[in-house]
C-alpha cells in the first residue's frame, strides 16, 4: 500500500499486515463465498450453457453459436419482447422521474396536512406488486371496473386498459406511477438540501419562478435525477411480475398445474425479456437459448451501469 | 388529518376582503398560493388513494354486486374476510411467506453487517474492486444467472419445492443491504471507533458493542427492506416453489387465488388487501427507519 516504505518490512510490521489481511478477509467471507457461489459460478454457467443444446432431460449437446444465432436473428418473439422492454425503459423511467420530482416538490410546499399527503403518496410504493397489479386489474376492467364506470358516468369513452395491446403498457405505466413512492421520498430529501440563501440571492435578481428552479434547484438535484434515470433503467430492464401478472389476469385464462401461457397478453404487448427468458427456460426447457437471450439482457444492464458508474451519480465513494 | 381532505382550500370564508397596498397584495398572492398548492395535492391524493379505496369497497360487498361494476357496496358483508382464510392454503401461504421473510431477513442482517463495516473502515488494497463489484451485483437481473442456479438446487442439492434455494443465499451477503449499510457507517465519526481501539477493543468487540448500537437505524432500514423484499418476491418464488403448492407464499399464490375464483372479484380484492395488510402496519410501526433509509440509498455517498 501507498503509506508503507518500499522494500522487504520489518517482521513485525509484515506480522501486523498479515494479521490485518486475514482479519479483513473474515469480516468480508459472507460475502466472498456469496459472490462466488451465486454470481460467479452462475454467470460463467450461463455462458457455457448458452453454447449447450440442452432440455434438462437428454445429455448436453454443444452447438456453437447456434442458440445465439436462434435468438438474436429466428425466435419470432425476440423483437416484441425487447420492444416492449425498450419501451418501457424509456416511456416509465422518464414519466417516473418526472411525476416523482413533481410529487417531490408539491410535497415541500404543502403546508397544511403535511404529514397525511406524504404518508398517502407513499404508501402505494409498498403494496406487493402482485397485490398492486390484481388490484388495477380490477380497478381498470373494462367491463365493470370502478374506472370506466366513473369515466362512463363523466361521459368519457373509456379504453380497455389491460385488455387492449395499445393500452397495455400505458396501464403498466400508470401502475407504476402510483408507486412512485421512492423517488418521491429521494427527491424530496435532495429538494430540502437546497440552500436557502440561493433562493433569495435568485429572488432578488429578479428570477420567477421558473428562473428559480432552471438556475436553483436543478443544479442542485442533478445528481439525483441522473441516479433515478440510471437505477431506473436497469429497474425497468428486470421488469417482469407486474407484467406477468397483469397479462395472465386480464387474459382471464385460469392457471392450473402444468397449463402453459403465452406470456404478454394482449397480442404480445406485455411481453418482457426477462418474461421470455422465463418462458424459454422453465416452460420450453429450451436451456441454452434461455441463457443465451439472459446475456442480452445481462449485457443491456452492464451498459446502463458502466454509465452509472461513469455518471458517478453519487454512487461511489469520493474519499479513495 | 382528514380534516384538510374533506375541507379542501379555498371555501369563501378564507378568502379575505379585498384590500390595496404592497402588503395585502403579498397577502393575496400567499392565500392563492395556499390555495393552489393544497387543491394540487388533494387532485394527487385521489389519485394515490382512491385505487386502495376502491378495493376496500368492493372487498365487502356481496357476490352479485361485486360483479356488477357498483361503486358502493349496498350491504356490508365483512365475512368475505373469513372466507379468505378458510380457503384452502391461505394459511400455509402465510406462513411460508413469514418463514421466507424473517429467516431471510435475520441471516441478510447478520451476514451484511460485517462486510459493510469492512467495506467502510478497513484500507485494503481492492477496496474500490469490492465496492464496484457489490454495485454490479446490485444491477444484475435475476434473470441471468436464475437456470444455472435453478439446475444446482434442483439436481444437486433436491432442494427444488421449498423455500430454502431463496432463505440460504441470504446467509452470504445481500449486496443492496451491504451497500446502505456501508453508507449508513460512514456516516458515525471515525473518533468513536478509533478511541474504542485505543481502549484495546478489538475489531468484532468494536463492530458489536460500538458499532451496531450506534447503527442501529441503518439496520433496521435493511432489515425492512428486505422482509418487503421477500415479502413481495414472486420470481423467486415462482422458480422454487411452483411446482409444490404447499411452498407457496402469499406473493406467489394470490395470483392462483385470483385465477380459481374466477368470477369473485370481491373474494380477491379481501385478499389483495390482506397480503398488502403486514406491510402497511410495519410501515406505520417503523416509518422513520425507512424513510431514512430510502434517502440514503439515494443521496448520500
Amino acid at each position: 500500500m501507498a503509506h508503507l516504505p518500499a522494500g522487504a518490512p520489518a517482521p513485525a510490521l509484515r506480522r501486523k499486515r498479515r494479521r490485518e489481511r486475514l482479519r479483513t478477509l473474515g469480516f468480508l467471507s459472507p460475502w466472498l463465498i456469496g459472490f462466488c457461489a451465486f454470481f460467479g459460478y452462475p454467470l460463467l454457467a450461463t455462458v457455457f450453457f448458452s453454447f449447450l443444446h440442452y432440455n434438462q432431460i437428454e445429455p448436453p449437446v454443444f452447438v456453437g453459436l447456434r442458440n445465439w444465432t436462434y435468438v438474436l436473428t429466428q425466435m419470432p418473439l425476440f423483437g416484441p419482447a425487447l420492444g416492449n422492454t425498450l419501451w418501457l425503459v424509456v416511456v416509465m423511467v422518464a414519466l417516473r422521474v418526472v411525476f416523482g420530482l413533481g410529487i417531490g416538490m408539491l410535497v415541500t410546499k404543502i403546508k397544511t396536512g403535511a404529514g397525511f399527503f406524504r404518508t398517502a403518496f407513499y404508501l402505494p410504493y409498498l403494496a406487493p406488486p402482485v397485490a398492486a397489479t390484481v388490484a388495477f386489474v380490477f380497478l381498470l376492467n373494462p367491463g365493470t371496473g370502478p374506472v370506466n364506470e366513473v369515466l362512463g358516468a363523466l361521459g368519457i369513452p373509456a379504453p380497455s386498459w389491460f385488455n387492449d395491446p395499445h393500452w397495455a403498457k400505458p396501464s403498466l405505466v400508470l401502475l407504476s406511477l402510483w408507486g412512485i413512492g421512492d423517488l418521491m421520498v429521494i427527491f424530496m430529501a435532495a429538494l430540502l438540501d437546497v440552500p436557502k440563501e440561493q433562493y433569495e440571492a435568485a429572488e432578488l435578481d429578479g428570477a420567477g419562478a421558473w428562473g428559480r428552479f432552471r438556475y436553483v434547484t436543478w443544479p442542485s438535484i442533478t445528481p439525483i435525477v441522473l441516479f433515478a434515470v440510471i437505477t431506473g433503467v436497469v429497474q425497468t430492464m428486470q421488469y417482469y411480475t407486474q407484467a406477468l401478472v397483469a397479462g395472465k389476469l386480464a387474459s382471464g385464462v385460469t392457471i392450473g398445474p402444468g397449463s402453459v401461457i403465452q406470456p404478454g397478453y394482449p397480442d404480445h404487448s406485455t411481453l418482457t425479456v426477462p418474461q421470455l427468458v422465463y418462458s424459454l427456460g422453465f416452460q420450453n426447457f429450451n436451456t441454452g437459448a434461455a441463457c443465451a437471450l439472459s446475456l442480452v439482457l445481462f449485457v443491456l444492464a452492464m451498459a446502463a451501469t458502466s454509465l452509472l458508474m461513469r455518471g458517478r451519480a453519487g454512487l461511489l465513494p469520493a474519499e479513495d | 388529518m382528514t380534516t384538510t381532505t374533506l375541507n379542501p382550500p379555498g371555501a369563501p370564508s378564507r378568502v379575505p376582503a379585498p384590500a390595496s397596498g404592497p402588503a395585502a397584495r403579498a397577502r393575496r398572492r400567499r392565500i392563492l398560493h395556499w390555495i393552489a398548492v393544497h387543491t394540487l395535492a388533494v387532485a394527487a391524493a385521489l389519485f394515490f388513494v382512491l385505487p386502495f379505496v376502491f378495493v376496500f369497497l368492493t372487498s365487502v360487498m356481496g357476490d352479485d354486486q361485486a360483479m356488477s361494476g357498483a361503486l358502493w357496496p349496498t350491504a356490508w358483508h365483512w365475512s368475505q374476510y373469513v372466507t379468505v382464510f378458510r380457503t384452502p392454503g391461505f394459511l400455509d401461504w402465510w406462513k411460508n411467506s413469514l418463514l421466507y421473510a424473517g429467516l431471510g431477513t435475520l441471516l441478510t442482517v447478520c451476514s451484511a453487517v460485517p462486510v459493510a463495516y469492512a467495506l467502510a473502515r478497513f484500507r485494503f488494497r481492492g477496496r474500490r474492486t469490492a465496492m464496484v463489484l457489490v454495485i454490479s451485483t446490485m444491477m444484475l437481473p435475476p434473470q441471468v444467472i436464475v437456470i444455472p442456479m435453478y439446475l444446482v438446487w434442483a439436481q444437486q442439492l433436491h432442494l427444488a419445492g421449498t423455500l430454502w434455494p431463496l432463505i440460504i443465499p441470504m446467509a452470504f451477503g445481500d449486496a443492496y443491504s451491504i451497500f446502505l449499510l456501508r453508507q449508513f457507517l460512514l456516516t458515525i465519526p471515525r473518533e468513536y471507533i478509533e478511541s474504542a481501539a485505543v481502549d484495546g477493543c478489538g475489531e468484532l468487540r468494536t463492530l458489536l458493542r460500538i458499532i451496531v448500537p450506534m447503527a442501529r437505524p441503518g439496520i433496521a432500514a435493511v432489515a425492512l427492506f428486505q422482509f418487503f423484499f421477500c415479502w413481495n418476491d414472486y420470481f423467486g418464488p415462482q422458480i422454487y416453489a411452483a411446482q409444490n403448492p404447499a411452498s407457496w407464499t402469499l406473493s406467489y399464490g394470490l395470483e392462483s387465488f385470483k385465477s380459481a375464483h374466477s368470477v369473485d372479484w370481491n373474494l380477491t380484492m379481501a385478499a389483495t388487501l390482506l397480503v398488502m395488510a403486514p406491510v402497511m402496519l410495519v410501515f406505520f410501526f417503523a416509518q422513520r427507519a425507512f424513510v431514512e433509509g430510502v434517502t440514503l440509498t439515494g443521496v448520500k455517498g
